[in-house]
């Protein structure tokens, strides 16, 4: 065990969040300052933790690359929907706030090893990465720039699904991006998608799902319906491992499992395989 | 006397008669719409999914590709059917037909009713959302006229997973919706009995989806529902069919693929 490292068992002095963080995977106690220096990855059992949508982009992209496009589209609320904990539109005002970013996917032009890309990061923290309108808009808009710069487009997903206060729209959303991800193929441009933990749901039957490549980091949890969902269905206990990636990779539906630290130097490698 | 009797059903109303057990189902239609029909089975890879039917039909003179999901009536047919939740063959054996009908210049015609794409352990494993998603892109591309009739419930992913079209039409007691009512009402309001306000709020209904310009034609049922009448019912969903695919085989095939990435590009913007 290394220094930054303390037991699983409780800590002699009442850890404080300043100091601590508590890794999800395994309940360790990790410190702060190493949490962040391994892009919070637990040194103890590799649990790869959900991160923000800018945190992502700067872990992925050459320093400064980064530029923001349609930061202006946002939510709609066609519906005007409240349900018993309020208005879905004061909700993602609030999300806006809270995450940093106008909508569930942050999008932009970048550079990855120096290769210019387009690239859109989903967020987990705005709204559970639930699929808008407006996200669905700014990934159309991502891959419609992919195209008319001839970059490859790269998505990495992080989401519970389709955003049920949007209703029927959101649902059309799955068409309205996997159109999009069509036509950038058509094009002949690369489309790479990582999924990263959580994607499941409306986006990974849609976007997330059909890359040229499908990527993921270790043990992230990727599915259509939810595991409670199922086990209510098949009136069955599902083991541990169902709807990991390494499940889902064993069963055909992904290339590569990359931690997260080799990310970057990966799809930096297979767009040179693309002969970018 | 009809209409009035209409503007009173609630959506969840209209809900129970979009599951109404006597509801016109694919194997009504097939028997009262089409002229002729020829299943096709299997996805190639797997294998032939019975809560999803297909095939060469002819309608009124049309030759088409006919694809729909499959509710059973009765038990044992339901059974047989998996209560019209398609598994990943289902959806991989719609879009093999498809990729026929495009080779054999036949339009596709869908049936949309499905509670939902089947959420169980070995459709997870055969791979759900890459079945559904695959759909979505090709269908998106198709170069051959789509139209889309939800007739009964369009049960999120696992009806849009054959529902990318032209046109789009929804029989009036049909509803479409991202999340069933009971779901929604159980994550958002964390109480199940909440269905029918989750109904009202979510909009489902074939008025509220034409006002949303989601839907593009509803298709009028005989008073009480469609299964108070099925062969009226059936009549007026053979009217709007043949209407719409002769406006669609006019239109040239790069155009029509033109304007359908048109249409679900335009979906959310306001
Ligand atoms: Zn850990």
């Amino acid at each position: 065990m290394a220094w930054f490292e303390k037991s699983a068992e409780a800590p002699a002095r009442v850890p404080t969040e300043a100091i601590w963080v508590v890794c999800p995977g395994c309940k360790a106690y990790i410190a702060k300052e190493a949490w962040r220096a391994a892009d919070k990855v637990c040194p103890r059992c590799n649990h790869h933790d959900r991160l923000a949508c800018r945190e992502r982009v700067a872990l992925l992209t050459d320093a400064g690359s980064f530029k923001e496009l349609n930061a202006e589209v946002s939510f709609n609320d066609p519906l005007k929907f409240t349900d018993s904990s309020g208005a879905y539109a004061d909700k993602a005002k609030a999300n806006i706030a809270k995450a940093g970013v106008g909508e569930s996917v942050l999008t932009g032009t970048a550079a990855i090893d120096k290769i210019p890309v387009v690239l859109a990061v989903m967020d987990f923290k705005f709204l559970g990465g639930s699929l808008g309108s407006g996200t669905g808009e700014r990934i159309l808009l991502a891959a419609e720039k992919a195209i008319a710069l001839k970059r490859p487009l790269i998505i990495v997903s992080a989401s519970g699904g389709a955003r049920m206060h949007e209703g029927i729209v959101s649902l059309m959303q799955m068409a309205k991006t996997c159109a999009a991800i069509a036509r950038v193929k058509e094009a002949g441009l690369p489309y790479l998608s990582i999924l990263t933990d959580p994607t499941t749901g409306g986006v990974s039957a849609s976007y997330a799902m059909v890359g040229d490549l499908n990527i993921s980091e270790p043990k992230a949890l990727i599915g259509f319906a939810g595991r409670r969902v199922i086990e209510q269905t098949i009136k069955q206990k599902l083991p541990d491992d169902f709807q990991t990636a390494e499940y889902t990779l064993a069963h055909g539906f992904l290339d590569h499992i990359v931690p997260r630290k080799e990310m970057k130097a990966f799809l930096a490698k297979v767009l040179r395989y693309a002969g970018f | 006397m009809a209409k009035n009797t209409q503007e009173k059903l609630s959506p969840w109303d209209i809900v129970q008669i979009a599951r109404h057990a006597e509801r016109p189902n694919i194997a009504d239609y097939l028997r009262l719409l089409c002229d002729d029909f020829v299943e096709l089975h299997g996805d190639r890879l797997f294998g032939d999914d019975r809560g999803m039917i297909g095939g060469f039909a002819t309608i009124g003179g049309e030759k088409v590709v006919l694809i729909g999901h499959r509710k059973g009536r009765g038990v044992e047919e339901n059974i047989e059917a998996n209560f019209g939740m398609a598994s990943p063959e289902g959806y991989r054996k719609a879009m093999r037909l498809m990729r026929l009908a495009e080779k054999y210049s036949l339009p596709v015609v869908t049936f949309v009713d499905t509670p939902g794409a089947y959420p169980g352990s070995e459709a997870e494993a055969r791979g759900q959302a890459e079945a559904i998603a695959h759909n979505l892109e090709f269908m998106s591309t198709l170069k051959t006229p789509i139209v889309v009739v939800v007739t009964g419930e369009g049960g999120s992913g696992g009806a849009l997973g054959i529902a990318v079209g032209d046109r789009i039409l929804m029989l009036q007691n049909a509803v479409y919706s991202v999340i069933s009512p009971e779901g929604c009402a159980s994550i958002l309001w964390r109480d199940g009995t909440k269905a029918a306000l989750a109904a009202e709020t979510l909009k489902i209904t074939a008025d509220s989806l034409k006002g949303l310009g989601i839907i593009d034609e509803i298709v009028p049922e005989p008073a009480g529902g469609a299964h108070a009448d099925v062969t009226a019912a059936v009549a007026a969903v053979k009217k709007a069919v043949l209407a719409n695919l002769a406006v669609l085989k006019k239109i040239p095939l790069d155009k029509l693929v033109e304007q359908r990435y048109a249409k679900f590009s335009a979906m959310g913007r306001f």
